[in-house]
């Protein structure tokens, strides 16, 4: 499997990556650890005359952690994520989660920048960065503006970004209470089946606040509201998990595919989310 | 066709500089340009491993990398690991407990066996299962690969050479 | 001269021959990066080729235009049909009788098939050449199902129209390939109709790839100085290839050297000629050029050969205490659009009539219709004897059916019906003359070893748990007791394009007591050089670490059937004993006379010729070699080689007896595999560190065939699982360690006993498996599913039960 030829450029800032953009319109993309985009090109599904490679634009790559927020590089690794005790112990959602992406050698390529900016459906960060009401730093010819994850999907592979705009940097809260993500997949490398993201926060004995979002099941992630609301409020009793887990199968839409037939996704969404509040809940 | 570049890497511990189109795909340009035929293309996709090099401290599919991508990189293949006379604990270690068989995708699983026990040197078998499962082997079901892994472990932290053992034999 | 240290027990141990698990000689390579594969061939001014493939199933192709691609820099020539016609390689003939085509002629019948060839400077410039040439394509009707096929109007295989013989009989239907009968039908179906109680159940064995990790390819070289064509290439038969290519290009054989260098895994894939085997050698005789030309992963998936694709119908009859007395089977075999399956000619189904297994089954009959459909060519041995996956798939699921239907253990069930120890050898109702075997004993030790009465109290405990609610996980039982037959094969049935299945060895011994032997086989991962230097050195006296062993070069190797159906050890592996036993003779009048006693007054003794009596009057093998070299011994020509071509008497039989104990999440569909215990008899043990690598892959290739792995089309002929996102290969997250296991029931009549062992773990691990996850759910009334057993499959049987509600 061999890409059609392409430019290929190394901007080291961003200044220098917009003005690529600018000059070579859509016939220019922006790779980051290239894990989703070469395979594509290699297939010849993507033709790409100007690679630009984000690799030497500095500081995409920081972490910056606060008591109230995180805010993720776009170049930040999956690998760095798993193995950041600071962030780990900030967001272990974000470790639980990354390790159940692709293996370890993609690991040390692919970015959060990357799984969360083209709007792949398999993508698990997506779902993860609604559950955690990320906003995601755009930077284009206009200047800088940030669009909440729960705001940028728009359909399988198309979003709020612009052409000439590139993802640098997710900012997200700290999250709040037990956490789990729930990730059902044929083997290590594949995309969900379903996998849940949520979030829990208690008091009382309650649940104060909870964030539920799922991937894979429609063209972009799935964060209910629904779901949420049918768990705020409950002691997460099993009544309380089915009406969210009811709430979320009205908004997701699977299709199917080698993982299997619509009826079987649905079931295995219920069941994952289950699953994954069930253990957000105990660890809350 | 694209102008070619000058790619300049260091490789094994050597500069080696070529010209190359920034399509060329690192592992043929490894394979090509520079004659290093350890690390093989099995999948094309990212899913099978054989293709792992260490590149900048990372393990990474060279089937999934643009050698423009990889331009100043500092790379460690098999054949960079050990030498014939000073084996790798890894290379002796696979042969002492069968970890291999038809030998293909064996540079790429001791690649990142290397890069594995460097990140981890008392791994348990679950951590040597979930570590190594961006290789697949097609021979061997793995078992004589986990215990070579674990066997390397327990030879490299008694060992006082550290990484390299004598070719006993 | 006369020192007797070390003892005979340290001089055995020095030998490293038969029975130790010696280290193999070929790592010192592999893990240095210094393997040498077919990629890893470069020649000056190597060309690269590289195919348009078709993106139909099914079409006419109405024009191709390479005039763009051939304007490209670097471009040196695009080869269609047309090209290939008048030097007659438009087409091949298939190792199944058929013939397939090339390039192209006039239309395409499965997606990912041949249309040009494209050869280049460099195999980047061959893929962008690729994109620029222009084929017009006519779609026609696709067809993807056998039974359609068979009923359709539509004509697949137009270059047939009219034909009514095919190569193994009568054509019943314009996409009909063959009827194979085997066994007495009226016989059989008497016994069914009288009989107390019969089982019957349809099956599909589905279609799945052999997918070793390194795909396929070649690179050609012709020399038009000295009229020489050298062919490097992935083949697991390299003689074979040698004498194809010799009939189809008319260079004649000796001018034609085939080398097969290391190959990455063959397990079948890499027997069968493939249209880049032809299309390098041609492009090259054009060129002038050493052309080059490897697949990638999806046109290895996509065209080269796949396995199994079998629509079994099973009729088993049984006594009301369970003696079988009968069974009936009928196959639809989907071959694809062309008939390429890789059998013995006069086994168009291989050696599926092992259908009866390792039961003593009166009176049985087979019947195998071969099919067309708009499907990828191919029927090869995933890992197995030809067919035999197929065989024992079946008969121990009719035996778990069986079961069901007597409301009996399906582990006893087995024991009152296999072939007793005494009875062999045993003659099979399908024809076969099985070796030797022990059934009952490997059975008892596997079901004892595995606590076999504690697991079904344990798995009967967790159904009536589940009924009450208090898990969801279901746990099966999976059992399997296989018989392969392997060792292909006996010269009076058993050939491929007319060659007769012997394998051969050629021994000579250096003057310092070392020694060289070359095989007609090629180890892909086997270890051949290890353990062939272990049969020989138990032979002849040399240690196995002063014995290089040589395959896959014709120019230097005997000529021989290649390596395939674990055919290595009980053919090849008895030439290589019995040309041990032609030196070992010759060096026995050598240590006579240097011993200056009568021929037979002295013996063998490990490593040396002792006299009768005396032992410490000797010649060791070292001294007889230099002897040999360096002596005139009146009677004896000098030097020590030895060659030997084996036709073996008759085929091995290998068995086994495996149990998998598996939990099933009922919601989910994820299985999960608790235990696995293998106990194989593959007769004597050469390794037993190499036996036991062997099982572990072969079980894992059972695990993957079982549980997910598949080639599956959509109803546009499309492939689905064209990239290892969706084929199925477990990585060491997925599978489970095993417990390996054996028994020792030598054949009879090999030389040294041994019966192969490479593919039993595959051929008893698929169902065993697949058995696991079915008997999980026969106490809510599960009779039969399908595999592979992926998590959306296992939850829709779940499904079906009742058991979401």
């Amino acid at each position: 499997m061999i890409p059609a030829a392409f430019d290929y450029y190394r901007p080291t800032d961003m200044a220098g990556v917009l003005a690529l953009l600018q000059q070579h319109g859509d016939d220019a993309r922006v790779m980051a650890g290239g894990h989703s985009l070469i395979p594509m090109m290699k297939l010849r599904m993507a033709e790409v005359p100007h690679l630009i490679d984000l690799q030497d634009v500095a500081g995409l790559d920081q972490i910056s952690l606060s008591a109230e927020e995180i805010t993720l590089g776009a170049m930040v690794t999956q690998h760095t994520i798993i193995n950041h005790p600071d962030l780990v112990q900030a967001a272990p959602i974000l470790r639980e989660a990354a390790l159940q992406i692709a293996d370890p050698q993609v690991r040390y390529m692919g970015t959060i920048g990357g799984n969360v900016a083209n709007g792949d459906p398999g993508n698990d960060m997506p779902g993860l960065m609604q559950c955690l009401d990320a906003k995601l730093t755009l930077v284009g010819p206009e200047g800088e503006r940030q669009v909440a994850a729960r705001d940028y999907y728009e359909a399988a592979y198309m979003t709020d970004r612009a052409d000439d705009e590139v993802l640098v940097a997710i900012t997200m809260p700290v999250p709040q209470g037990g956490f789990a993500y729930e990730k059902q997949k044929r083997k290590i490398g594949d995309y969900a089946t379903a996998a849940a993201a949520v979030q829990i926060g208690k008091a009382d004995g309650k649940v104060a606040t909870a964030s539920v979002a799922m991937t894979n099941l429609s063209d972009v992630p799935v964060w209910s509201e629904a779901a949420n609301a049918a768990l705020v409020g409950t002691e997460c009793a099993p009544e309380a998990v089915k009406a969210a887990v009811a709430a979320m199968l009205g908004d997701i839409d699977p299709s199917e595919d080698n993982r299997g037939p619509v009826a079987f996704k649905r079931h295995v969404a219920g069941v994952v989310l289950t699953r994954a509040i069930n253990r957000a809940w105990s660890r809350a | 066709m694209s102008d070619k570049m000058h790619i300049k890497l260091t490789v094994n511990g050597e500069g080696r500089e070529f010209l190359a189109e920034p399509r060329e795909l690192l592992i043929y340009a490894l394979r090509e340009h520079l004659n290093i035929t350890g690390p093989h293309v099995g999948c094309d996709t990212s899913h099978c491993g054989a293709c792992t090099v260490t590149l900048n401290g990372k393990s990474v599919k060279s089937c999934t990398m643009f050698v423009g991508q990889a331009n100043g990189a500092d790379i460690t293949t098999v054949e960079g690991l050990g030498t014939p006379d000073a084996l790798h604990v890894l290379q002796e270690s696979f042969r002492e407990h069968h970890g291999l068989q038809c030998g293909f995708c064996t540079p790429g699983m001791i690649t990142r066996a290397a890069k594995l026990l460097e990140e981890n040197p008392t791994p348990t078998e679950e951590d040597v299962r979930f570590g190594m499962a961006g290789n697949i082997c097609r021979c061997t079901g793995y078992q004589n690969i986990v215990k070579s892994i674990l066997a390397a472990a327990d030879e490299m932290n008694g060992s006082e050479q550290g990484q390299t053992v004598e070719a006993a034999e | 001269m006369n020192d007797l240290t070390p003892n005979r027990e340290e001089r055995t141990a020095n030998l490293k021959g038969m029975g130790c698990a010696r280290k193999r000689v070929e790592d010192a390579r592999f893990t240095q990066g210094q393997g040498n594969y077919v990629d890893d061939v470069k020649l000056p001014g190597m060309l690269h080729g590289d195919f348009v493939r078709s993106p139909y199933a099914h079409a006419r192709v109405k024009s191709i235009n390479k005039e763009a691609a051939l304007a490209l820099p670097g471009v040196v020539a695009v080869l269609t049909a047309e090209d290939l016609a008048p030097l007659n390689l438009h087409w091949m003939p298939t190792l199944a009788g058929d013939k397939q085509m090339v390039l192209a002629d006039g239309k395409v019948l499965f997606q990912g098939q041949e249309v040009a060839f494209v050869v280049a400077n460099d195999r980047y410039i061959a893929a962008d050449a690729v994109e620029l040439v222009e084929v017009d394509y006519e779609e026609l009707p696709v067809i993807t199902d056998p039974f359609e096929a068979l009923q359709s109007d539509v004509v697949l295989r137009e270059d047939l129209a009219g034909q009514t013989e095919g190569a193994h009989g009568p054509r019943k239907h314009h996409n009909h390939i063959f009827t194979w009968e085997q066994g007495d039908e009226a016989a059989t179906n008497q016994v069914m109709d009288s009989a107390e109680v019969v089982a019957e159940e349809s099956m599909y064995y589905h279609r799945t790839h052999p997918c070793p990790l390194e795909t396929c390819g070649s690179v050609a070289s012709m020399d038009k100085v000295n009229g020489k064509l050298t062919l490097w290439g992935t083949f697991q038969a390299p003689h074979v290839v040698r004498t194809v290519a010799a009939l189809l290009s008319g260079i004649e054989e000796h001018n034609i050297r085939v080398i097969s260098p290391d190959i990455g895994g063959g397990f079948g894939n890499k027997v069968g000629v493939y249209p880049g085997y032809i299309c390098s050698i041609v492009a090259s005789i054009v060129t002038g050029k050493p052309v080059k030309w490897v697949e990638d992963r999806m046109e290895n998936l996509m065209s080269t050969a796949f396995a199994r694709d079998y629509w079994m119908k099973g009729k088993i009859s049984a006594t009301k205490e369970g003696k079988i007395t009968g069974l009936h089977c009928h196959v639809t075999a989907d071959h694809g659009g062309f008939d390429a399956c890789a059998d013995p000619t006069k086994f168009p189904a291989g050696f599926m009539n092992i259908c009866t297994g390792s039961y003593d089954i009166p009176v049985a009959y087979l019947g195998v219709d071969g099919v067309y459909t708009n499907k990828a060519p191919g029927g090869v041995s995933y890992r197995c004897s030809f067919r035999v996956t197929e065989a024992v798939y079946f008969i121990e699921r009719m035996i778990e059916v069986l079961a069901i239907e007597l409301d009996m253990d399906a582990a006893e069930l087995r024991r009152i019906n296999f072939i007793k120890k005494e009875q062999f050898p045993y003659t099979a109702a399908l024809g076969w003359e099985y070796d030797s075997g022990d059934y009952h004993t490997a059975w008892d030790k596997a079901l004892k070893t595995v606590d076999y009465e504690g697991l079904r109290a344990e798995q009967a405990e967790r159904v009536e748990a589940f009924k009450r609610g208090e898990t969801r996980k279901l746990m099966g039982v999976g059992l399997s007791f296989f018989t392969e037959i392997v060792g292909a094969g006996p010269v009076k049935n058993c050939d491929i394009l007319g060659m007769g299945m012997f394998d051969s060895c050629e021994i000579r011994i250096h003057p310092t007591g070392s020694a060289i032997a070359r095989l007609g086989t090629i180890s892909q991962g086997q270890g051949h050089a290890t353990t062939f230097a272990q049969i020989l050195a138990s032979e002849i006296g040399i240690s196995a670490d002063s014995i290089t062993i040589e395959e896959g070069d014709t120019d230097t190797a005997p000529y021989g059937l290649g390596t395939y159906g674990s055919r290595s050890t009980p053919v090849a592996g008895a030439a290589t004993a019995l040309a041990g036993r032609k030196i070992r003779a010759k060096a026995q009048m050598i240590a006579a006379y240097l011993l200056e006693v009568h021929d037979d007054d002295v013996e063998f003794d490990v490593d040396r010729f002792v006299v009768k009596g005396a032992p410490e009057r000797f010649s060791t093998m070292k001294d007889i070699a230099y002897a040999a070299y360096n002596q005139a011994i009146p009677g004896l020509e000098p030097g020590l080689e030895a060659v030997s071509y084996y036709d073996p008497p008759n085929m091995t039989y290998p068995f086994g007896a495996y149990v998998c104990v598996m939990d099933i999440d009922v919601d989910t569909g994820v299985p999960e595999i608790r235990r696995f215990y293998a106990l194989d008899d593959c007769g004597t043990r050469i390794n037993p560190m190499i036996i036991e690598g062997q099982v572990h892959g072969g079980l894992t290739e059972a695990l993957a065939v079982a549980l997910g792995q598949e080639i599956a089309y959509d109803d546009l002929g499309n492939v689905k699982t064209g990239t290892l996102m969706d084929f199925f290969l477990p990585t060491a997250w997925e599978v489970p360690n095993y417990e390996t296991d054996f028994t020792v029931t030598p054949s009879p009549h090999h030389p040294i006993g041994a019966k192969g062992v490479g593919e039993s773990p595959h051929v008893g691990g698929v169902p065993c498996f697949s058995n696991a996850v079915q008997d999980a759910f026969r106490a809510f009334g599960l009779r039969h599913t399908n595999m592979p057993h992926d998590h959306w499959r296992i939850w829709q049987t779940a499904n079906k039960l009742g058991l979401h509600d």
